[in-house]
């Protein structure tokens, strides 16, 4: 362990209340410490700059899934493990079920939170492009109240995200849907298993009379955040899948990405899988 | 009862299993101190200043640099190049350069945070080819730490007359051998007592010569324990004299106990690799299918010094030509040094068209040959030892270690069948310089069918002893014998054996020439993988893998079978998945996020079948077979992958983002 314990505190909360006024009486001190299962790889290797943390794997507040007609609430703290045993979740939005299954191994699945997953605002997240067609909004909470801001947009940068240093993520709102749609979520990451991702790819389309009605494409490792393509969801709405509708949509996803070389993968391979994932996708269509 | 051939229990399996068996961190000695080593971080220069600074109580800890070493700053081994702590000039960027104790393990890591080096940078080379262009001169005066020639027939004269010709270049990229227990030591070392040194190792003996030298002590002040290793696979051949020397040098000045262990960055980035090839063959055949000839050049990357290069360069040489008969061959190689820490041990499908998945098989046939290269063995003169106990039974004495491969068993295994005991009645000792002869380095292939053969005439040793004496009749029970021992040491005092090697008679190699036997015997196997491709991602995954290999008498079904289980999903790691990233003569990606290691998700049945021929000369009939399953998967998984594609591809790690490229990149 490189980390120099001794500077590091890891302070209880009680209640959510206790855990907001902290964060809200020295703004920038404190950080939520949830799962750890992103903090403690840091803070093995010595490189956890930030140094103290508010625990808030206890509080109930931030915990369980409920339905309710209109919407699926999953508590900040809902682990990989919860996300695959709920049954709304396995029907309606089984990509998020797939990218929990291809998450890390067991422990990390019960132990990683979707909270967590979210705030750490890795590119690389695997549940992010899920999220990100299911069209989920956050609700975020501080001393002076709570407010919903929806995830497309959530993150504005690398690392960084619409969210104020006094507020925790409470949870997260899928609303849901009663038509039925085609969902198609593909994570590449050469081994099959406790892979980080190259390209993950999360799509869901309706189909009438094989033309593209509704679609939503969203893609994590090409870019400094996850991102939704709506320009290549444009190239595609209201188009039959043919060979010209592919390779439209082909080039518009290529303008609309900006992968990089890094220690994983490189740019050329980032770019002409995804191309590849969203042809088959699309060629799955027919 | 026999026990050669059937699948007995290990000998330290159930410590094993119920936790009761101790590795070095679970060792804690009264007053120990915790080590840690400071690095360069520069690939090559010198050092101008160290500086201490930060909020951190530097009298409170040992500080070691160069000038605290009693005896020679060198790493003893083939050659005497690579300093145990950097003196001035760094020809690495994880070179060892200072060495900091203290009874805190986490204020260590903050002190070693606050090292500051002042290095001035020299000019660096990462590649063979600038080390081959002598683009900077890094090592001696050409770079070239050790070459070999091999001549048979007369090679240039058969490429008029071949009917074809067949060229290439094959790449072969680093591999990190990735043990589960990092390298790690506890030294006590005063130059009163001198040193002794616990630690996670194949090769007590190594430790032991270069400790001799690092403290210029006499042999007998210097003592080697092996403890429980967490498997070694070449990775822990020559690095432990390293960290041994650090742990013991931080000792002797602190005058306490000293541990260092290595957390999976340190072990990853700075410690031994497999060396990074690059092969040119060019082979002539007639058109009835005949070998004409053959004109090999082979290179290997042995980092910034020599270690055991010469060795690893020396066995490629010989197997380079393959298992195949062959009039005229010449092979040159060479091992040539680069910035880089030191590298140690360790190949029709019409319905493919126009699917996603395409499909292919391909296969490979090679030979490995087992014990040291050449005239190695006769150089190491390995002996063995057998005792037997006040209680009536025997105890081998080696210094082979036990790393997971099953020596402890084999070895018992091979001493009951050759005095017809049971198995339980024999015990192995736990490999301890002070107290078993040197059996030589575990590797290459040797442990069982070199020191195996040692340990069945030393047993057979002591019944000679017993009959001659007259205490032990010709047909004895397991009962009789121990009585006999009994006997024997009331009346002597100690009943011990020892066995030494000696080559096999028409066992002959010149030096010099470089021809002759290389070695007593080969393992023979043939390997077939089946894979697939996926031409939306680039992956290629093995599904089916079948190693039919011929290595003598298998000794232990088990774990023969699981040595070749796990040598080939390394193998199959090595081809397709584990990419060492290097950054000016670095490696970046040392963690096992980055460093990506096939899961068992992503190895397939392997099928394993031995063919038995027994050899005369080994214990009841055995080979050797550590390496081998390491040969054949790589060119059986690039031929399938050429099955199925159709592009013949010469270079492995062959990634998702190198096979796009082969392949032209577009799905379908
Ligand atoms: C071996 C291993 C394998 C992994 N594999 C994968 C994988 O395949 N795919 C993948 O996407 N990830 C993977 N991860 C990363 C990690 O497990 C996930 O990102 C996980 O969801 C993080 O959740 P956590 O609760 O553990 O976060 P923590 O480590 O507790 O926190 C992460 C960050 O989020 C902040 N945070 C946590 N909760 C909240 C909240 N409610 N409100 C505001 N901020 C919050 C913290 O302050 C911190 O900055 C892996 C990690 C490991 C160690």
């Amino acid at each position: 362990m490189r980390a120099y314990l001794p500077e590091y505190e890891l302070k209880p909360a009680a209640s959510l209340t206790e855990a907001l006024t902290l964060l809200s009486d020295e703004p920038g001190v404190w950080k939520p410490f949830a799962g750890g299962t992103d903090l403690m790889v840091l803070f093995e290797a010595g490189k956890l700059l930030h140094k103290k943390f508010v625990n808030i794997w206890n509080l109930p507040e931030l915990r369980g899934i409920e339905v309710t007609p209109e919407f699926v609430t999953l508590g900040a703290l809902t682990t990989y493990t919860d996300v695959q045993a709920n049954e709304v979740l396995q029907q309606e939005f089984p990509m998020l079920c797939q990218a929990a299954s291809e998450t890390g191994g067991l422990a990390i699945q019960n132990r990683g939170t979707l909270g967590g997953n979210i705030a750490n605002a890795s590119p690389a997240g695997d549940s992010p492009p899920a999220l990100l067609v299911y069209d989920a909004e956050l609700e975020l909470v501080s001393t002076q109240g709570s407010r919903f801001v929806p995830y497309n947009g959530f993150h504005t940068g690398y690392k960084q995200m619409r969210m104020r240093e006094d507020e925790l993520i409470k949870s997260i709102h899928l609303p849901r849907v009663s038509k039925p749609l085609l969902h198609y979520y593909r994570k590449v990451g050469t081994r099959k298993a406790q892979a980080i991702s190259k390209i993950c790819f999360a799509a869901v389309t309706q189909v009438d009379a094989s033309e593209i009605k509704e679609i939503r494409i969203a893609l994590g490792s090409v870019a400094p955040t996850v991102i939704r393509c709506s320009r290549t969801e444009d190239v595609l709405r209201n188009r039959k899948v043919n060979a010209e509708t592919i390779s439209a949509a082909r080039l518009e996803l290529a303008r609309e990405i900006s992968p990089i070389d890094d220690i994983r993968s490189t740019a050329r391979y980032r770019l002409r899988v995804a191309q590849n994932v969203l042809e088959d996708f699309l060629t799955s269509l027919n | 009862m026999q026990t050669i051939g059937r699948p007995v229990p290990r000998k330290e399996g159930r410590d094993k299993v119920t936790g009761q068996a101790r590795y070095v961190d679970d060792l804690i000695f009264p007053e120990m101190l915790y080590g840690a080593t400071v690095r360069s971080a520069v690939a090559r220069g010198r050092i101008k200043k160290i500086s201490f600074e930060g909020n951190i109580p530097w009298d409170e800890f040992t500080i070691v640099t160069a000038k605290d070493i009693p005896g020679e700053n060198c790493v003893a081994l083939i050659l005497l190049d690579q300093p145990y702590l950097a003196d001035e000039f760094i020809n690495h960027p994880e070179e060892p350069i200072l060495l900091l104790a203290h009874p805190d393990k986490h204020l260590l890591e903050e002190a070693r945070r606050n090292v500051q080096l002042e290095i001035e940078p020299l000019p660096a080379i990462f590649t063979l080819e600038d080390s081959l262009n002598r683009k900077e001169i890094i090592w001696g005066e050409d770079n070239l730490f050790k070459s070999y020639k091999v001549e048979k027939g007369n090679v240039d004269e058969v490429w008029q007359s071949a009917d074809f010709i067949i060229e290439g270049e094959y790449e072969t990229g680093a591999q990190e051998q990735l043990y589960i227990e990092n390298n790690g030591v506890i030294a006590i070392a005063s130059p009163e007592d001198g040193v002794t040194v616990w630690g996670s190792m194949q090769c007590p003996y190594y430790v032991h010569k270069a400790l001799l030298k690092l403290f210029g002590l006499p042999e007998d002040k210097i003592r080697v324990v092996q403890v429980e290793t967490g498997g070694g696979f070449g990775g822990k051949e020559e690095y432990p004299s390293m960290i041994a020397g650090h742990a013991a040098l931080l000792s002797w000045k602190s005058g306490r106990p000293v541990k260092i262990v290595y957390d999976r960055a340190e072990d990853m980035a700075s410690t031994t690799k497999r060396h990074p090839s690059w092969t040119k063959h060019r082979t002539a055949v007639s058109r009835d299918g005949k070998l004409l000839g053959m004109e090999i050049d082979f290179v290997i990357d042995g980092g910034a010094y020599a270690t055991l290069s010469a060795v690893v360069l020396s066995r490629g040489t010989i197997h380079a030509a393959g298992p195949y008969s062959c009039p005229n061959v010449r092979i040159k190689s060479r091992a040539v040094a680069t910035n880089a820490p030191p590298h140690g041990e360790e190949r029709f499908a019409e319905s493919n068209k126009t699917s996603r998945q395409k499909k292919g098989m391909g296969f490979a046939s090679f030979m490995h040959g087992a014990g040291f290269t050449g005239s190695g063995e006769k150089y190491l003169e390995s002996v063995v030892g057998a005792e037997a106990t006040a209680d009536g039974r025997v105890r081998i004495l080696a210094a082979s270690t036990e790393i997971g491969q099953g020596t402890n068993t084999i070895f018992a295994q091979i001493a009951a069948e050759a005095l017809r005991l049971d198995y339980d009645s024999i015990e192995v000792a736990k490999p301890d310089t002070g107290a078993v002869p040197n059996s030589g380095p575990t590797v290459a292939s040797r442990t069982c069918m070199i020191v195996g053969k040692l340990v069945e005439s030393a047993v057979l040793g002591l019944k000679q002893t017993l009959s001659g004496s007259g205490l032990l009749k010709e047909n004895y029970t397991q009962e009789d014998f121990r009585q006999a021992c009994r006997s024997y040491i009331e009346q002597h005092g100690a009943l011990k054996s020892y066995s030494k090697y000696k080559a096999p008679p028409g066992i002959n190699w010149d030096d010099e020439k470089y021809e002759g036997d290389a070695y007593g015997a080969y393992a023979w196997a043939v390997y077939v993988a089946e894979v697939t491709i996926d031409t939306v991602t680039y992956e290629a995954r093995v599904d089916d893998f079948v190693a039919v290999q011929e290595v003598g008498k298998v000794i232990h079904p088990i774990l023969a079978a699981g040595q070749i289980e796990g040598g080939v999903a390394q193998a199959i790691g090595y081809t397709l998945f584990e990419n060492v990233v290097w950054k000016d003569g670095r490696m970046i990606n040392n963690q096992m996020t980055n460093y990506i290691i096939p899961t068992a998700a992503d190895i397939p049945p392997i099928r394993v079948f031995f063919e038995e021929n027994p050899y005369a000369y080994g214990p009841a009939g055995a080979k050797g077979i550590g390496e081998l399953p390491m040969d054949g998967a790589a060119p059986a998984i690039l031929n399938a992958i050429e099955n199925a594609t159709g592009a013949s591809i010469n270079h492995i790690p062959l990634m998702p983002e190198s096979l796009i490229e082969a392949l032209g990149g577009e799905s379908g």
